[in-house]
């Protein structure tokens, strides 16, 4: 079975040789099986954003290697295998909601009434059916997140690449959109490496939650979290749920003390 | 009906502060009997106003049509320069440091050199001069527009796997639209005042600046700022029908700038 994304000793270093050179992440390694979703969590400047455009060939890697379903990420870029999500909707102001989800396939040469069609099923999707021809001004920051992931989703990726995009949410906006996040996967069968700075929302969406520290960027641990796959309103108050959060709580504090311990050296 | 009374509230502070500052003025010249033939009142300029409609109106037309002109051509050429110096390397590293260090120079240095190579009695002058300062302003925020898409716009067109050329087609260019209605409310305005300034300089003398000049130099001081207050309307008429444009052609600029 192929790995959805298989990261392999990558190395990525910024401005090499240069007085500014950033050591952004030392020998990491990651697989991702299909279906399977996948929080990075870390402090600031980990580079947890650098690894997950790495995977969507926005950045090359200095060393290592880097598949996306098993081809080299550039391709998989080309075939539009994965969709992407922002911490900023980056939804494109002169265009209309529907011509905003319409855009990859318009650029993937589709025909115009089958690419509506498919924005209106992504619109269904998102539970956004009656903004269809509202412009992005129009919208609150939460559907403007939602439209831009029923972007994302459009051409029916295998892969779902998220930055933190519930970061700009409100507590309560963020929670439903969690909820409907999950939804969405399951019924579209999408894996997910999903960015965030929560850990309470790391623990609630993943599968697993890998802990990532800085200085420089690395994996220190892994956490699987297999809570029940069909999550609801209860699953918050679980104490598993709880257990989970602590777990990864101290994980990241550890990962910090190990810096500092490395550091000492 | 409450985003209509915050409109009308945005206008209410200058409004009461310039019915303050006339009254103050009033009664200063009133109280200390100062000579019409140094300083008028402004009750002397609103009649004189009246007196003069009908010739004001008309200075008004010339004076507006040679901006009007200016704007229209300033904006095109403008668009033009700044597509030009974007998609061909060479017209921009010539053009934009040009653009610089022209609209540097004093536009009335421009204006006296530009009015002595035309007859006396041509508009062509002040509409040439018109056109540059509307040429600047548009070039300046198309190229812009042009150059400065948001990252998270551009990243995710590569992640759709936009060729270059439907990157600049679909995002580059539609963002200096928006780009461009903001540079031509800053223009609008700038036009009216180049075109009055430029009739300074000689030429003919049926236009808002020469009868300013005109009226001024002769001690009519009331009938001179009478003129001054019909290119102040013509100034502020350029600039609500720009303002209006903008905000219908581009909704989201305005509420990004307000944010
Ligand atoms: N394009 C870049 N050029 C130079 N340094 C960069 C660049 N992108 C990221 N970095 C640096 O790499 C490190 C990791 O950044 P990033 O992946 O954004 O962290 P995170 O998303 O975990 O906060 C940071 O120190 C950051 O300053
Ligand atoms: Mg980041």
């Amino acid at each position: 079975m192929t790995l959805a994304v298989n990261v392999t000793a990558v190395d990525k270093v910024f401005n090499a040789g240069r007085p500014n050179q950033v050591d952004a992440l030392t020998d990491v390694g990651l697989q991702v099986t299909a279906g399977e979703f996948i929080s990075l969590i870390g402090p600031s400047g980990c580079g947890k954003s650098t690894l997950l455009r790495l995977i969507a060939d926005l950045l090359q890697p200095t060393a290592g290697t880097i598949e996306v379903n098993g081809k080299s990420p550039r391709q998989a870029r080309l075939d539009q295998d994965y969709g992407m999500a922002f911490q900023q909707a980056g939804l494109f102001e002169w265009r209309s909601v529907t011509k905003n989800i319409e855009l990859p396939l318009e650029l993937k040469g589709w025909d115009k009434a089958k690419r509506h069609d498919r924005a209106l099923e992504m619109l269904e999707l998102v539970k956004l059916p009656d903004r269809a021809n509202a412009m992005p001004w129009q919208l609150s920051g939460g559907q403007q997140q939602r439209i831009a992931i029923a972007r994302a989703l459009a051409a029916h990726p295998s892969l779902l690449l998220m930055d933190e995009p519930f970061g700009a949410l409100d507590e309560m906006t963020r929670e439903h959109m969690q909820a409907e996040l999950l939804r969405i996967c399951a019924a579209t069968q999408t894996t997910v490496v999903f960015v965030t700075h929560s850990i309470p929302e790391a623990v609630y969406l993943s599968d697993r939650v890998v802990v990532m520290s800085a200085g420089p960027g690395r994996i220190t641990s892994i956490i699987p979290v297999g809570l029940d796959r069909s999550r609801d309103e209860g699953t918050r108050e679980a104490k598993r749920f709880y257990d989970k959060i602590t777990e990864v709580r101290e994980a990241l504090r550890g990962s910090e003390v190990g810096a500092g311990g490395r550091d000492d050296r | 009906m409450s985003a209509v009374w915050r409109r009308l509230k945005a206008f209410l502070p200058p409004l009461v502060f310039g019915a303050l500052f006339l009254g103050a003025w009033e009664g200063f010249v009133v109280w200390r009997k100062i000579e019409p033939f140094v300083l008028v009142k402004p009750s002397e300029v609103w009649s004189a106003g009246l007196d003069n409609m009908q010739r004001i109106v008309d200075a008004m037309e010339v004076t507006g049509t040679n901006a009007l002109i200016g704007l229209v051509a300033g904006t095109l050429l403008g668009c033009l320069g700044a597509l030009l110096a974007a998609g061909v390397r060479w017209v921009g590293e010539l053009v934009n440091p040009i653009a610089v260090a022209v609209n540097a120079i004093p536009i009335v240095v421009l204006i006296a050199m530009f009015t002595r190579l035309y007859e006396a009695d041509s508009e062509t002058p002040r509409r040439i001069m018109a056109t540059l300062a509307a040429f600047f302003v548009v070039f300046v925020n198309v190229s812009r527009g042009l150059r400065q898409s948001s990252p998270t716009q551009l990243e995710l067109m590569r992640s759709f796997a936009a060729s270059p050329r439907q990157q600049f087609i679909k995002v580059r260019l539609p963002n200096a639209m928006s780009f461009l209605f903001t540079g031509i409310r800053v223009a609008a305005p700038l036009t009216v005042i180049t075109a009055v300034v430029a009739e300074y300089f000689g030429g003919n003398r049926n236009g808002l600046g020469a009868s300013i000049s005109g009226f001024l130099s002769i001690s009519k001081k009331d009938v001179g700022l009478a003129y001054v207050a019909g290119a102040s309307v013509l100034g502020l008429l350029f600039f609500g029908f720009a303002a209006v444009l903008e905000y219908v052609a581009v909704p989201w600029q305005r509420r990004r700038d307000s944010r």
